[in-house]
């Protein structure tokens, strides 16, 4: 019984180590495969016949029907934002910074998050549940059977399409963003819209901009990484596509903010 | 002694701690079908799935035309899966695609052919198993039966030296089951296939079988023409083929361990 104690929560740990090395590891060989299979899928005489066409579904699929939703989401947070920060910086005096402010948060940090965590509901999840069904109605058996490689038929396009429109998005959400911001501002604040425009223009700087399209790169490839690898893992009937559409959402929406702390993290030291 | 298209040795394949094919070994010859039979459970479906190189065994081997598809590399085994066909259960047509687009997919990813022609074979492989009317239909849209055939189609679409079917009487009913036979047994006529059935429709298996293979729990029972079957002595084979609710698989199924299980385990 007592020993029975002890060894329980170390089989526990043990088997939630191997579990989340295992599901690393095979969410790293995904991408390895995915890089291997993108040239072929894109370039190759007869790869491209099929490589463009899907490629081009996907991205308008992902990336031109989530638009709407990210563009009203960021839209009410750069407003949220004029509010919250609007009493503090008139203590100061500093009114007229609020663009400022909002213009680096947005571009720097909310703009690529939020559009990432939208298009994570959006496109993870119907990616996730997509493919999950393939696997529960023998498609993708049936596609290994006639010599059509899955990850280049079917990751590549997703993970490829993801990885441009987030990158997209994140442009859209950024203006947008700002446009709350100015909305606000101008109605609320009494700051014109040219003073908005002109203090945002004179803050940032390219490098805010940059540093949120390289993190929306990331995050792209990661939403659509882990929702064709959940459902790719697919096992028993509906209940096991619900399942992995839940999860690629929760563990995605871990993984973004966990990168994206990377990411701020090392360009702090890098002083980008 | 006609030609061997695919050689089985000795293979086994495990899942965690189950064994679910134990040393089987079977030849397919050139231009035959052959049944493979068993009850639900039996390791028939993955004997098949292990055929096609979708699962590699434990040990063992599988010899297609000479060259054993285990050891392959990608790109071999990606030709030796152009040169086959496979209808799976449920006909795993592509759901987001027409029936067309289902049939002309092997042709697009695998040929440089041109449009008009892959039309025209989209046209030919339809017709072939009777549906040419449905090309535009989306899967959602078809029969069970439909679905088979649209499968079936896509199966022929590379011109395959070898047609594997799982189950292709499942769930349909009798009729349409055995037009689905009289589609097998005139393809391997007419295109000079061969076949491997993998099916526990002992109806049906008379009708197409050249010959039959009883596996049991992942081993081999027997194999045979359908009349060395049907006279077989061997108890096991007497009572899956003739369908008898007496014998050793049922008796199996009632084991002796039912009071010790109702006991705890205390007798």
């Amino acid at each position: 019984m007592l020993t029975r104690l002890i060894t329980r929560p170390i089989t526990a740990l043990g088997a939630y180590v191997l579990d989340t090395l295992s599901f690393t590891g095979g969410v790293g060989y995904l991408f390895r495969d995915t890089a291997v299979a993108a040239p072929r899928a894109l370039l190759h005489s007869r790869g491209r016949r099929l490589g463009w066409s899907n490629l081009w579904a996907q991205m308008v699929r992902v990336g031109v029907r989530s638009i709407p939703i990210v563009s009203l989401v960021i839209f009410c947070i750069g407003a949220i934002l004029s509010f919250q920060m609007a009493p503090i910086l008139k203590e100061y005096g500093a009114l007229a910074q609020i663009a400022d402010i909002i213009g680096i948060a947005v571009f720097r940090e909310l703009g690529p998050l939020v559009a990432a965590i939208v298009l994570t509901g959006f496109a993870g999840a119907s990616i996730a549940a997509e493919i999950g069904t393939m696997v529960v109605s023998e498609e993708i058996q049936a596609l290994e059977a006639s010599a059509i490689a899955p990850v280049r038929f079917l990751v590549v396009p997703r993970v490829l399409a993801t990885t441009v429109m987030m990158v997209c998005l994140a442009v859209v959400a950024d203006l947008v963003g700002s446009a709350g911001g100015m909305f606000v501002s101008r109605y609320f604040l009494g700051i014109g819209y040219l003073q908005y425009a002109q203090h945002t223009f004179t803050a940032i700087k390219l490098q805010d901009f940059n540093t949120g399209l390289i993190k929306s790169a990331v995050f792209g490839a990661l939403i659509s990484g882990l929702a064709c690898f959940l459902g790719l893992n697919v096992t028993g009937g509906a209940e096991g596509v619900g399942n992995a559409t839940t999860r690629t959402v929760v563990l995605t929406i871990v993984a973004l903010i966990i990168v994206d702390l990377m990411f701020t993290s090392v360009f702090y030291y890098l002083g980008w | 002694m006609p030609e061997i298209a695919i050689e089985v040795r000795d293979v086994t394949k495990r899942f965690g701690s189950q064994t679910v094919l134990n040393a089987i070994r079977l030849d397919v010859q050139e231009g035959e079908t052959l049944v493979i039979l068993g009850g639900s459970g039996s390791g028939k479906s993955t004997l098949l799935r292990v055929m096609i190189g979708n699962l590699r065994p434990e040990s063992g081997d599988v010899i297609a035309w000479g060259k054993s598809i285990c050891t392959m590399s990608d790109e071999q085994l990606a030709d030796y899966r152009k040169s086959i066909g496979v209808l799976f259960q449920s006909g795993a047509l592509y759901n987001s695609m027409s029936v067309a687009d289902n049939v002309a997919l092997p042709l697009r990813e695998h040929t440089d052919l041109p449009e008009e022609t892959i039309d025209i074979m989209i046209k030919i492989k339809l017709e072939l198993v009777g549906l040419r009317e449905a090309s535009t239909k989306m899967p959602a849209e078809l029969s069970g039966g439909m679905k088979k055939r649209a499968g079936l189609a896509r199966a022929l679409a590379l011109d395959p030296k070898i047609l594997f079917y799982d189950e292709p009487s499942a769930g349909l009913d009798p009729v349409t089951s055995a037009e689905i036979d009289e589609l097998i047994i005139d393809l391997n006529e007419k295109l000079g296939v061969t076949s491997v059935v993998v099916t526990h429709e002992m109806e049906s298996a008379y009708r197409i079988a050249d010959r039959m293979v009883l596996l049991d729990r992942g081993r081999f029972v027997a194999s045979g023409t359908p009349e060395q079957m049907r006279d077989s002595e061997d108890p096991l084979v007497k009572q899956f083929v003739h369908g008898l609710t007496h014998g050793p698989l049922t008796d199996r199924r009632r084991g002796g361990q039912y009071e010790v299980d109702l006991l705890g385990g205390e007798v």
